[in-house]
């Protein structure tokens, strides 16, 4: 019963979505209920959800990641270039991949928590400048797919199971990373990320070295595309226009599954359901025979509105309790608007409401009394 | 005392300056001349589209929202423009108000998305745009549409070497300016992108400033269609998606000082941010750069100028206490006050605890609050 | 509050419902091919071109003229013009617009042209090149065009437009400072240029191709079409001649449009797949040609007959695969044309007005000497190169320098 009200709830509304979505889709096809093709189906969203977990950490803490995209081709590039046809190769070349990825999330994490520039501007600077860097490196053209030992992690996994007869590793990689990610929101850097988010001035008052935990996020999130980079390697082969534009992707799934640009709050399994949402709703566009050319509007106006509603329902549950509001204008709502325009970082002290200011001094709120 | 105020809008336009100086080198060492009518003419034209979109962006964004709508208006709007116009200059004023009519309206719907249904900014435009996306592959196969020679004149005529879409956007800029520094709405619009939990108990309407933001972007970005319609001779449903304008028109926000949190900022700043973008363009142009180093450099001329005055302040608020602070010397009288203090509390003290033990937690409060205020 | 929530969201959904409804019943608008609909009313396609595919059909057919282990000098049907006006010694400067380098067919011609360059720099017929890359954008395009006629101090221009209607204005304003205007690739509404060079056309990639995948397949049978992007007018003819074929012949074709990206593609075969069976692929360009293939292997099903295009991944793909294919070709060897034109007409010779090349799609008797020849390059390299008689050749393209 609970669960039932919670999936009816603004916090489950991307469940329930995605539970509508597949129900339609199985309508219409009801080939997609066999547990195969079920399988494809997670195969082919495993890259999105793992970008959309990285994104996740970022945007808890009220950054962006815009270079997600970029990353994941130029990581889909080295990967066809280093490797080539050598199997012997391939592991090194991981690692490589690995520790490329986190060095990027440590440039982003670092200009942006050091030299103060907005996450914003950062990850779109290098965007741009990887992308050119990897097209110039290569003369805009990949080598060639690499080893089809490479190739298996993304293609491949463990046939002739009972009952779903084949379990790509791109499941089994989604699987494990999203549990690396929940065992992570669940340690310290996890709610230090969400505090962040929601007030970047209390945390460092409160002691948390802020530079470190952004830039382990941004890391987090390189990495993220990095695996992602190399489950698409084996879906869809090297092509320089593998993984354009998934970091839009991947805000927008993140923000369908709740998490509020800005910061401060989220879950990370939502943000992942969140994921699932937008490829289902592409899969249902392509079954339901929608004029291809008709999908991008279809998709706009769903976003628009699933945005909507979680974000309205949210505020209607988070009246404040304390304060009576007898007055007829509660249409403004008191509680904070802080969460919901996009502003990293520094919301005011105004947080949760006005709280009557009392007579003792010393328990004013700190950054009047340290000025800035 | 006074300092001389170094804000970021002259920083920008430092930066700009030292741009040009460098780019003038650079391009003497290939052996043209930087100044030459041809290039000033290739600059200031690279420079009126974006500018338009990066005006209207400005407005937008000191209201704390995003707008990344603007290249499918932009090729709607040029598509409008096209279609109603069919070579025919007596359709000139009805097509030109017919696009930016209906770009109000996209403005109007964006303004109305942030604001009452409290979407993010970024989402609602994002979502939006995609909307305008489906509208443009629905109903348009291509190029369509004839601009007449009339109009096309707008595109490419010029004063000497400036053209005159570039005089169209600094005069559009001055207009903007005087509607942020001077009207209430533009007051409104700072306030309420600085804080808008602040500005709405101050008694500002926090609604109204910035779905006229919105509506004012989404306008702007009708006239660089217009620009743009103007110089390709037709309407194109691809011609914003070519220019990557949304990105590109925040970056030069950002890069002109205004923060992406609102509240402050400057159209002048923006200029000279689109100006720098504008150069550093040409100069790699005309040094026939690698297309692909093209965009790297792109990037890191992005970061690195916002860098260099990112670390200062971003919100320069004099210190209200401590030294510099508005108190007017009150700290030295504290300080010189305080073995008195410490001596007076020991007497009390010394009173109360003969007398008996009921003000002891006064006094303690009372000494550990003279001790913490002389110590902060 | 409720209130206007309410109102919001209905406004909203309205919004977004009469951007569905209106868009589709609006009658003065052309929809667009719908997917799975294959026969359309009269009105059509509308980039079908009676009276071009019918040009282009008659092209095909035509044996071109011109040295035959030269197919970049080779034309077809030409119409000469004097150009003795145009004739001077010394070594000219050429001025390049070029639309942009952004996919792996434009990098592999600019890489040839440039190597084509160095030839004609050693002949001393062109003293040097300047380029200025628009990087897709019609707006920057027309700059670049209007720089080099106030500061490039050029002897000829070269123009490889971004668009067709867009470019006009531009192209003309060149032509009037009086230089020589050589147009390649896509063109313009506009005949002022010396030359206009290009292969064949796109009805007859189309032709080709569908008359291939018709000749395999019965009535009946499914076809996928993975079309790159909407509104290019290059590969819009390509589609609108395929579909009018297919449609004549009973054939169930389907598009999509995959931004060139392999996992989109992989996703559409797979979901066609689970539908029902897909007898073949058309494709009007042929990135991604080898996701599209994967998608069948995964699934466990047989190969389809399939057109990709000359790039070496489809071309390898095709051996090792062994299915019905077909490779037509956009003849990239004709990035070597432009220069050579420039050298005839400075010379005084003849060219011809509208420079037609050949366009010959390579079939499965051939593949094996284009793989022997291209052995060693990129998957992104283009076997019609034209350039194995330049001096580099073949590590210039192996290392794929872009210059």
């Amino acid at each position: 019963m609970r669960f039932l009200r919670t999936l009816v709830s603004p916090r489950g509304a991307v469940f329930l979505l995605l539970v509508i979505l597949l129900a339609a889709i199985t309508i219409l096809n009801p080939n997609f209920a066999d547990p195969g093709q079920l399988m494809r189906f997670i195969q082919r969203v495993a890259p999105i959800a793992i970008v959309a977990i990285g994104q996740y950490f970022v945007i808890v803490a009220g950054e962006f990641d815009l270079s997600q995209g970029s990353l994941i081709t130029a990581q889909v590039i080295i990967a066809g270039n280093l490797v080539g046809q050598d199997d012997s190769r391939t592991i090194p070349v991981l690692l490589l991949m690995l520790v490329f990825g986190a060095a990027i999330g440590l440039v982003n994490g670092l200009i942006t928590t050091l030299l103060k520039v907005p996450s914003f501007i950062v990850t779109l600077g290098m965007m741009l400048a990887l992308l050119g860097a990897v097209m110039w490196w290569t003369g805009g053209a990949a080598t060639g797919n690499p080893a089809d030992s490479f190739r298996q992690i993304g293609r491949g996994g463990i046939r002739d199971l009972p009952l779903i007869d084949f379990l790509p590793w791109s499941v089994l990689i989604l699987a494990a990373w999203l549990a690396i990610g929940i065992w992570i929101t669940k340690r310290p850097l996890g709610k230090v990320l969400i505090a962040v988010g929601d007030n970047a001035r209390a945390v460092r008052y409160a002691g948390a070295r802020d530079w470190w935990v952004l830039t382990r996020a941004f890391m987090i999130s390189s990495l993220s595309a990095t695996i992602a980079g190399v489950l698409l390697v084996g879906y869809a082969g090297v092509h320089p226009s593998v993984g354009r534009g998934y970091e839009f992707i991947a805000i927008t799934a993140v923000v369908l599954g709740g998490v509020v640009l800005g910061g401060g709050r989220g879950w990370i399994v939502a943000a992942v359901a969140g994921a699932f949402v937008l490829e289902a709703l592409f899969l249902l566009l392509n079954i339901a025979g929608v004029p291809s050319s008709l999908r991008d509007a279809v998709q706009g106006v769903i976003i628009i509105a699933a945005v909507a509603y979680s974000g309205v329902a949210f505020r209607a549950r988070r009246r404040p309790r304390a304060a009576p509001h007898a007055s007829p204008d509660s249409g403004k709502e008191p509680d904070d608007p802080a969460g919901e325009s996009a502003r990293p970082s520094a919301s005011p002290a105004l947080v949760g409401g006005v709280t009557p200011a009392g007579p003792a001094t010393t328990t004013a709120r700190p950054d009047q009394i340290r000025g800035d | 005392m006074k300092r001389l105020r170094i804000d970021s809008t002259v920083i920008v336009l430092a930066i700009l300056v030292l741009v040009i100086a460098i780019g003038a080198i650079l391009v003497a060492t290939v052996g043209r001349s930087f100044f030459s009518p041809g290039n000033i003419r290739d600059i200031l034209t690279g420079m009126s589209v974006l500018g338009l979109v990066a005006i209207g962006q400005t407005l937008v964004i000191l209201g704390a929202s995003l707008d990344l709508s603007v290249t499918y208006v932009m090729s709607l709007a040029s598509l409008i423009a096209a279609t109603t116009m069919n070579g025919n200059p007596a359709n000139i004023p009805w097509a030109v108000t017919l696009t930016l009519l209906v770009c109000a309206g996209i403005g109007l719907a964006n303004g109305l998305i942030v604001t009452v249904l409290k979407v993010n900014g970024f989402i609602a435009t994002l979502g939006v745009g995609l909307i305008l996306q489906g509208v443009l592959n629905t109903s348009f196969q291509g190029s369509a549409g004839s601009v007449p020679w009339a109009f096309q004149l707008i595109g490419a005529t010029g004063i000497g070497p400036v053209p005159i879409s570039t005089l169209i956007m600094i005069g559009l800029a001055v207009v903007v300016w005087w509607l942020l520094g001077r009207t209430r709405t533009g007051a409104h619009l700072f306030a309420v992108g600085g804080d808008p939990e602040v500005a709405r108990l101050s008694g500002v309407r926090t609604k109204p400033p910035l779905i006229v933001a919105h509506v004012l972007c989404s306008v702007f970005a009708g006239l660089a269609g217009l620009l743009l319609a103007s110089r390709l001779g037709v309407g194109s449903p691809t011609v914003g998606q070519q220019g990557g304008y949304a990105l590109l028109s925040i970056a030069a926000v950002v890069l002109g000082g205004t923060l992406l949190l609102g509240g402050r900022g400057s159209i002048w700043g923006t200029i000279g941010g689109v100006a720098i973008f504008a150069v550093v363009d040409n100069v790699m142009s005309v040094m026939q750069v690698n297309p692909f180093l093209k965009d790297v450099v792109r990037g890191v001329v992005i970061v690195a100028a916002v860098a260099v005055y990112s670390r200062r302040a971003i919100v320069r608020r004099r210190a209200r206490f401590g030294p510099g602070g508005t108190r007017t010397g009150g700290d030295a009288a504290a300080a010189a006050a305080a073995p008195d203090m410490v001596a007076a509390a020991v007497a009390l003290e010394a009173g109360a605890k003969d007398t008996g033990a009921n003000d002891t937690g006064a006094t303690d409060a009372a000494a550990t609050d003279a001790g913490g205020e002389v110590r902060s | 509050m409720r209130r206007s929530l309410k109102i919001a969201t209905a406004s909203v959904a309205l919004v977004g419902l009469f951007a569905l409804a209106g868009c589709t019943t609006d009658p003065g608008v052309e929809p667009p091919e719908p997917s799975g609909d294959t026969s359309e009313p009269a009105a059509g396609n509308e980039w079908f071109d009676q009276d071009l595919f019918d040009t282009q059909y008659a092209q095909r057919e035509v044996i071109p003229e011109g040295p035959e282990d030269e197919p970049y000098l080779q034309h077809i049907n030409a119409e000469f013009v004097d150009t003795s006006a145009y004739a001077s010694m010394g070594a000219k400067k050429a001025c390049f617009a070029n639309a942009s380098i952004s996919n792996p067919w434009r990098q592999t011609g600019w890489i040839t042209m440039n190597q084509q360059l160095k030839v004609l720099q050693d002949e001393g017929v062109i003293s040097s090149m300047e380029t200025r890359d628009a990087q897709d954008s019609d707006d920057t395009q027309i700059a670049d065009i209007d720089y080099f006629i106030a500061e490039g101090d050029c002897d000829v221009f070269i123009i490889s437009p971004n668009s067709t209607a867009a470019m006009t204005p531009a192209v003309e304003r060149a032509c009037d400072t009086g230089k020589p205007v050589i147009v390649f690739d896509r063109g313009v509404n506009t005949d002022c240029p010396v030359t206009f060079i290009h292969p064949i056309g796109g009805f007859a990639w189309g032709i080709d191709t569908a008359e291939f995948l018709i000749d395999n397949l019965e009535a009946g049978d499914k076809v996928v079409a993975l079309r790159i992007l909407p509104g290019v007018d290059v590969l819009e003819h390509r589609w609108a001649a395929a579909e009018k074929l297919f449609d004549e012949a009973g054939i169930d074709a389907v598009d999509y449009f995959t931004g060139a990206d392999p996992a989109e593609i992989k996703s559409i075969i797979t979901d066609e797949l689970a539908k029902g069976d897909v007898k073949g692929i058309w494709m009007d360009a042929g990135d991604g040609a080898v996701a599209a293939l994967e998608a069948f292997e995964d699934a466990g099903v047989d190969y389809p007959v399939m057109t990709g295009e000359d790039e070496m991944s489809f071309l390898r793909k095709w051996k090792d695969a062994g299915f019905v294919g077909l490779a037509p070709v956009y003849s990239n060897f004709q990035w070597r044309t432009p220069l050579l034109a420039a050298k005839m007409i400075f010379a005084g010779e003849q060219v011809p007005s509208e420079w037609v090349l050949p366009q010959n799609p390579i079939n499965a008797e051939e593949l094996d000497r284009y793989l022997s020849e291209n052995e060693g390059m990129p998957d992104g390299h283009y076997a019609k190169f034209g350039g194995e008689n330049l001096p580099g050749y073949p590590e210039v393209w192996q290392q794929r320098l872009i210059p």
